[in-house]
């Protein structure tokens, strides 16, 4: 019987998102933009920037170090200038990011094998991307020096350094990103349809309908959170193909884990949703709360800034964040075999959230009702 | 602006329309080659049911919209290429979103008057004048959303008369406003028609359309009347009467009655039975003889109601498939179906229903009515397992709501005014949600699901949304998903305000049919139509039952010399008001 009732309910809700014009939206539009934008537009690395050079050397180390710039696939042009004017006001109309100064005694010193200078400008409104130039700049410096006469004497008395990356072996953005997308999609797709769920039975008065069926109050919370777990469970499945058979990202770990983790996770997402979708009146307030939501918990989880960086304060409020959560689960499912023990220290929290949400949006809601 | 008093006619035209259509995407058109002129100095009725044009004709008017072919000329100026002038010179009054819920009464009318360009200089005079003329001066300060729907309506009419407008559009005053305040507003239109203003008041209530000067009838877009109320219901002259002294069960005698072939249209009036005949039919032959012996047949005057039906080629048959293939309830253990024992509820200090007692027996239908705010809404709420009551208990079919609430439920079923259906989901998807969530499942809900589409002639539009479906089939759709499970009481809220006479009677010859079954009805409704069918009603104000009985027996209780044979609406207005005077002594 009651069985019964919960299945007409689950088939209704899925129906009444899937057969919605402005529902399949949400369903389909935000993921798929959500997926172009972040893998390729929103990138963290710097490619395609543009640097000036005023070389006063005429010598062979000066020529060699352009020659190296240029070859470097981060840069896409080199501009040339023999003013100081001319390079400052390049900085400062953004046509380059750096600029590179060498002096005119450059390769004489390094003949000499005395200390020789090189002047780099970086363009400090763009922090991040200049303090990554810089570093480019200062490798290709570093390398060249290493083959002066003074470098290749200092040589075997130095230190080598062989870095290598492991998990992602070339830093292939995407294998950091489209990770991270499943875990946010899942947040934003279970968030939405669960706010809108209640809130557009107001609005279409169709609440009192449903309340004055024979479905019991935790029958209709159960099948309000379940249809918006199946949604945010496809989703998560169709990331996951794109992210295995379209970014080619390593998976290299345990799917059952990730899966049931998942489930957790959406339990909490979805619970905070019916939380408020029960405040909210109208389905514009339900997606407006929504997004509140979204923003601050996708910059708290460590999606795209390491928690560590954040201020001692700030740190703590990331604990009942439960995207910080699935977050490390699911990177740590691609890109390296998470172990079991890992996955229950992550999911725990995530179920205790679970319990916090649903509990609140289920006293919500039945005070709601009153 | 020059006044219409002015010019040499005593009534000119201040509206011409000629041969007006409008259409929306590929459905029929909202409009269909409407010409007619309206008066000053008179009221209008724009009469039609729900989904007639009414909305889209008023909206043409003022110059929101433009017709799809024909031209509208309003106060001389064509709407084409005027709109700013027409807007200028009158007052419209939409039916929804005309206020503004966030901000005060006072706050309103300031806003009303700064778009409408008022003098700063004449608002004081203008907006005591207006406050006094509405009655709204003690809720200057109170925010428009919390008002009840009366007086929100008269708010309304109050900011679309900041200028005095030569012509004031009404869009459905009336809606969801009960007779008290319907009454009021009408008396503040008719002082406005003195001073020569043209009014024009919209309206599904065909009572309504009987007090204006001059009406127009709308029907599916198409004008099926233009002139004097009693030019229509002339129609029918002679051909009205009542069936009254009935001995035993009416409702069945009226479904017997609506299948002889001269009968034209009949409606259950209280104890009564009114109907319309064909021309040249005998009303003697139609006393059935199980009628008993005092029954009689009366001549009595025609109604709007009566002429339209008539116009529209008469009512559907009496017979209801429904009811036919429901199974006779037993007659039970005599205990009443629904059961309101103290019911009482308290939203902080404010006590909405106090002390609310009455019993429902087993096929009867028992109607809850009350002005606006008065509790009736709180009491039906409380009856149905929507509200939980601070005192007392309600009980349907024997099950406490409080404590067995989803069994109480599962033996009800609800029909609510706004027809709450899935509008995305198609009208096969409906019926299913609706039979999984009363818990039917396999073969039977599979055979019930047959049976409703097939009774209530859903089958060609199984697979459309039913929030596309036209107003009727929408209505039959929600009674088919409220009846599925054979529910023992119907919990009906204004099951039928606005839809058309056609559709009103063939929902009620189901309801009629399912209470000689032994189906227990409850409803609630501003709907005096409605009202008419109960065989007992409770009248409810401030919160309090202020009167209980049959509705003949509250008819009869303010029958005065004057008015010896008084309305269903004439009850409601005198019992309240006698029970106001009473609080207030």
């Amino acid at each position: 019987m009651w069985w019964t009732r919960l299945k007409a309910l689950i088939i209704k809700e899925l129906l009444a998102v899937l057969r919605d014009p402005k529902g399949r939206m949400v369903l389909i539009g935000p993921p798929i933009l959500q997926l172009l934008v972040f893998s390729y537009a929103a990138t963290l690395e710097v490619r395609n920037v543009d640097v000036m050079v005023l070389n006063r050397d005429a010598g062979r180390w000066g020529y060699e170090l352009i020659q190296r710039i240029g070859g470097a696939p981060t840069f896409r042009k080199i501009e040339y200038t023999q003013s100081v004017e001319a390079l400052h006001d390049a900085i400062n109309r953004q046509r380059v990011i750096a600029a590179l100064h060498i002096g005119p005694t450059f390769s004489r010193d390094i003949e000499a094998g005395q200390p020789a200078n090189v002047q780099i400008i970086l363009d400090g409104r763009r922090s991040n991307a200049s303090q990554i130039v810089g570093g480019y700049l200062t490798q290709i410096i570093a390398s060249l020096a290493a083959e002066t006469p003074a470098g290749r004497q200092a040589a075997p008395a130095g230190v080598s350094v062989v870095a290598r990356n492991w998990f992602n072996p070339n830093l292939i953005y995407q294998w950091f990103m489209v990770p991270n997308l499943v875990a946010s999609i899942a947040l934003l797709i279970g968030l939405v349809v669960t706010a809108l769920s209640v809130a557009r039975e107001r609005e279409l008065g169709t609440f009192d309908q449903l309340m004055v069926s024979p479905l019991r109050t935790h029958e209709i919370l159960i099948g309000k959170l379940t249809a918006p777990m199946l949604i945010g469970l496809f989703h998560i499945t169709i990331y996951i193909l794109a992210a295995v058979f379209f970014f080619k990202v390593p998976l290299r770990g345990s799917l059952v884990l990730l899966y049931g983790s998942a489930i957790f996770y959406l339990a909490s997402v979805v619970g905070l949703g019916l939380f408020i979708s029960s405040l909210s009146k109208t389905q514009q307030q339900a997606i407006l709360g929504a997004f509140l939501f979204v923003v601050p918990a996708t910059l708290l989880s460590g999606f795209a800034t390491p928690i560590e960086n954040m201020p001692d304060w700030l740190q703590p409020v990331t604990l009942i964040n439960p995207l910080r959560y699935f977050l490390v689960i699911v990177k740590g499912v691609f890109l390296k075999d998470i172990p079991l023990s890992e996955v229950a220290r992550n999911t725990l929290p995530l179920a205790l959230i679970a319990l916090v949400t649903l509990s609140a949006a289920a006293w919500l809601f039945r005070r709601r009702l009153e | 602006m020059t006044s219409a008093a002015t010019s040499t006619e005593p009534r000119p035209d201040v509206i011409q329309l000629d041969g007006v259509t409008k259409k929306f995407g590929s459905a029929p058109p909202a409009l269909d080659g409407v010409t007619a002129s309206i008066r000053g100095g008179e009221i209008t009725g724009l009469v039609g049911p729900d989904g007639a044009g009414k909305t889209t004709l008023i909206r043409l008017m003022t110059g929101l919209m433009l017709p799809d072919a024909g031209t509208i000329d309003v106060l001389g100026h064509d709407t084409r290429t005027d709109a700013a002038r027409i807007q200028a010179e009158i007052g419209y009054m939409p039916q929804r979103f005309g206020l503004y819920e966030d901000l005060s009464v006072q706050e309103n009318l300031d806003l009303y008057a700064d778009l409408r360009g008022l003098e700063k200089a004449d608002r004081p005079a203008v907006f005591d004048e207006l406050l006094t003329f509405t009655d709204l001066k003690r809720f200057t300060a109170r925010l428009a959303g919390k008002l009840s729907g009366g007086m929100k309506q008269k708010l309304g009419l109050a900011c679309a008369l900041l200028k005095k407008p030569r012509l004031l559009l009404l869009d459905e005053p009336g809606v969801g406003v009960d007779p008290i305040s319907r009454r009021d507003l009408w008396k503040m239109v008719e002082a406005l028609m003195a001073e020569g203003i043209g009014v024009l008041w919209a309206t599904a209530y065909l009572d309504e359309a009987e007090a204006c000067d001059r009406v127009l009838l709308l029907n599916q877009g198409k004008l099926l009347y233009a002139g004097l109320p009693s030019g229509l219901t002339e129609r029918v002259a002679g051909r009205v009467f009542k069936l009254t002294g009935i001995a035993g069960r009416r409702r069945t005698l009226l479904a017997h009655t609506l299948d002889e072939k001269g009968v034209v249209d009949g409606v259950i009036q209280g104890e009564a039975i009114r109907l319309v005949l064909k021309e040249g039919s005998d009303p003697a032959a139609l006393l059935p003889g199980d009628a008993g012996a005092d029954a009689r047949v009366v001549p009595t005057a025609p109604r709007f109601e009566d002429a339209f039906v008539d116009m529209l080629g008469g009512g559907p048959g009496g017979r209801s498939k429904l009811a036919e293939t429901t199974q006779a309830r037993p007659a039970g253990d005599g205990r009443p179906v629904i059961e309101a024992r103290g019911l009482t509820k308290t939203f902080g200090d404010f006590t909405a229903a106090a002390d609310i007692t009455f019993d429902v027996p087993r096929g009867e239908i028992f109607g809850l009515l009350g002005p606006n705010g008065a509790g009736k809404s709180t009491t039906f709420k409380m009856l149905c397992g929507l509200l939980k009551p601070t005192l007392g208990e309600g009980r349907v079919a024997g099950f406490d709501l409080r404590r067995d609430g989803a069994e109480a439920r599962n033996r009800l079923g609800y029909m609510a005014q706004k027809f709450s259906l899935y509008g995305d989901l198609s009208v096969t998807q409906n019926l299913a949600f609706f039979a999984g969530a009363y818990g039917l499942a396999g073969a039977r809900k599979r055979e019930r699901i047959a049976l409703m589409t097939e009774i209530f002639d859903l089958g060609p539009h199984a697979s459309l949304n039913s929030k596309d479906l036209p107003l009727g089939l929408k209505q039959r759709l929600a009674l088919a998903c409220a009846v599925m499970h054979e529910p023992e009481a119907l919990f009906l809220d204004e099951p039928t305000s606005g839809v058309d006479p056609i559709t009103r009677r063939e929902f009620w010859a189901h309801i009629n049919g399912l209470v000689e079954k032994g189906v227990t009805v409850l409803v609630t409704t501003h709907f005096m139509e409605e009202a008419e069918y109960c065989d007992r009603i409770s009248l409810i104000d401030r919160g309090r039952s202020i009167a209980l009985g049959p509705p003949d027996a509250l008819k009869a209780r303010v029958a005065t010399p004057e008015n010896p044979d008084p309305t269903m609406e004439d009850a409601f207005v005198a019992l309240v008001q006698s029970s106001n005077e009473r609080a207030a002594a």
